[in-house]
């Protein structure tokens, strides 16, 4: 079963990107080969395998609730395209 | 047709911790925009989160008092989306492996107490704040990165009532854990709800809605009532509800849909690579439970055994546990219970909601409190100039017998000095005189009052009465 164009085009869409029709054409493609790629895992039998999120075999990793001084504030809005009164400035969204 | 509500809501709580989930940004409320934030909450490229352990220790605190079971293993995922209140574009939340699950916690509804149930509570980051104005939208990441805990109620609440009950029941708990002040003007208590309505007694769901942008309890009950209603008016039309986003609005006390493309919901949740798995043992919930105090209830049902409260009393104590922690330490210094509660029920509450305060800002001293009553005891002043001095007292926080010399208002109790104005007070009321010694015993009181004001309330009410009924 391999990856659809409708499906490109979705995620390309929650990503925020747009491509023409040669490149969509083409990512198809590429994605259905990683997933190919990737689905050799499947012929391995991992029913006795815990699922692992994370590589390396680290847990806890905690810091003390102490505070650290923030970035100063010209700083903060040093790149920033667009500010006012100490915010950044974007165009309107409306929910 | 007869409906009922499902009700179950999505309540985001500010976890009370001096910096941010994974940063050392102070999380103080009302600072300058912008002045609370870092590369990492700023979701520069390269940086690493680090989770904080008060934070974890707040939510696993809160998770036993909501007596839900911790997961031994939970971790975080990212949620993706496109908004400007998230330089990320995800937020750190969990998903799949929560911190804790299957709780719940006990209202009073109708009379009975039901237990309203907890799917899940878990951690996640806050986003940023918006303003909006005409020129465009202004983004302060202040808030971005604060700790929350995220509480899920199970789909059982029947009424905006018990949807009311439930999250004073949640604010009540969470207060007494000190976990969070719960303020949900200041926005560190957060409350969503997913709404449906169905035939009574019926098996399935209706289609839901969720309702947000409430940010009052009050607001929350308003809300629901408004969206079961008009629920229930689509159905009893034949029409459908839409499932949706509805946003409340205050002013106009409705709810609006809100516009959103079908892909909103899309989040792509997958396990955050930046952070390690949370392992938590029983020994350090062990060590966690250790700091759980007496919850509301427990405290209610001791005050109205050890104090011989009435339950009203005794609920409105222990209402706040900084409340019940004066209280319990005024009972301490003075073993009158009733006397202690009727004086905070009926006085100081009183001042402190016309004020606008809390119980922790208050200037009376609970010894204070007690040298006052002490005064009453010993005769010094009387119950109706206690009622002045304890407004002098909560003005000033002196001593009430600093009060009492400074204003005065040391009560009458030489019996030549009453006397002397039971005369005048006779002379200046033959007719009540008369009245009275005809049998309308009742001018007494009148005749008791007169006496009280020429003296400014301070002649003890005792000889006044003995001295009366002896002259006339
Ligand atoms: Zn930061």
């Amino acid at each position: 079963m391999g990856i659809t164009k409708e499906e490109v085009e979705y995620i390309a869409r929650l990503a925020r990107l747009e491509f023409d029709e040669t490149e969509k054409e083409a990512f198809t493609h590429q994605l259905d080969k990683i997933l190919e790629y990737v689905d050799k895992i499947n012929e391995l039998d991992t029913s006795h395998v815990q699922p692992s999120s994370h590589v390396i075999p680290l847990e806890n990793v905690l810091r003390e609730d102490n505070v650290k001084e923030s970035l100063p504030r010209d700083l903060v809005l040093a790149n920033a395209p667009k500010k006012e009164r100490g915010y950044f400035k974007v165009p309107k969204v409306i929910e | 047709m007869d409906y009922e509500p499902v009700i179950g809501l999505e309540v985001h709580v500010q976890l009370a911790t001096k910096t941010k989930l994974f940063c050392g940004c102070r999380t103080t409320f009302g600072a300058p925009p912008n002045s609370q934030t870092c590369p990492v909450c700023l979701g520069f490229p390269g940086v690493l989160p680090v989770l904080n352990k008060e934070v974890v220790e707040l939510a696993i605190l809160s998770a036993i008092a909501l007596n839900c079971t911790i997961n031994p293993y939970s971790r975080f995922s990212r949620k993706n989306y496109f908004y400007p209140d998230l330089p990320k574009a995800y937020q750190i939340s969990q998903y799949d492996l929560p911190l804790a699950k299957d709780g719940w916690v006990e209202i009073s509804s109708g009379g009975k107490i039901r237990k309203i149930g907890i799917i899940r509570v878990h951690l996640e980051e806050d986003a940023g704040k918006l303003i909006h104005e005409d020129s465009g939208s202004l983004v302060d990441y202040n808030r971005c990165g604060i700790p929350l805990i995220e509480i899920v109620s199970s789909p059982m609440l029947r009424s905006s009532q018990e949807a009311y009950e439930y999250l004073n029941a949640l604010k009540d708990i969470l207060r007494y854990l000190r976990v969070s002040d719960c303020n949900m003007e200041e926005g560190s208590l957060r409350c969503d709800a997913n709404v449906s309505v169905r035939e009574k007694d019926a098996e399935g769901f209706g289609t839901k809605t969720e309702v947000k942008n409430m940010n009052s309890f009050k607001a929350v009950k308003q809300a629901l009532d408004y969206e079961i209603s008009r629920q229930i008016d689509l159905l009893e039309k034949g029409r459908r509800v839409l499932q949706e986003t509805r946003l409340w609005d205050e002013r106009e006390s409705r709810t609006h849909g809100m516009r959103t493309k079908e892909e909103a919901h899309d989040y792509r949740y997958f396990p955050e690579p930046d952070l390690v798995p949370l392992s938590i043992n029983p020994e350090w919930v062990n060590k966690i439970s250790k700091r759980l105090p007496e919850l509301p209830k427990d405290r209610m049902n001791r005050f109205l055994k050890e104090y011989g409260l009435p339950e009203y009393d005794a609920l409105v104590l222990t209402s706040s546990r900084d409340l019940a922690d004066y209280y319990e330490e005024c009972v301490r210094l003075y073993n009158q219970p009733k006397v202690i509660s009727n004086w905070i029920m009926t006085e100081l509450l009183a001042l402190l909601k016309e004020d606008g305060i809390e119980i922790t800002q208050v200037k009376i001293k609970p010894e204070h409190l007690i040298s006052m009553l002490g005064l009453i005891d010993k005769g010094v002043i009387s119950g109706k100039i206690a009622k002045d001095i304890i407004v002098h007292m909560f003005r000033t926080g002196k001593d009430p017998s600093l009060i009492v010399e400074e204003k005065g208002l040391v009560q009458i109790t030489d019996e030549d000095e009453v006397s002397k104005v039971i005369d005048e007070v006779i002379l200046e009321n033959k007719k009540a005189v008369l009245e009275y010694k005809s049998g309308k015993t009742k001018v007494m009181g009148f005749l008791v009052g007169q006496v009280m004001k020429k003296t400014e309330g301070k002649a003890n009410p005792q000889i006044v009465n003995k001295l009366l009924r002896e002259k006339i």
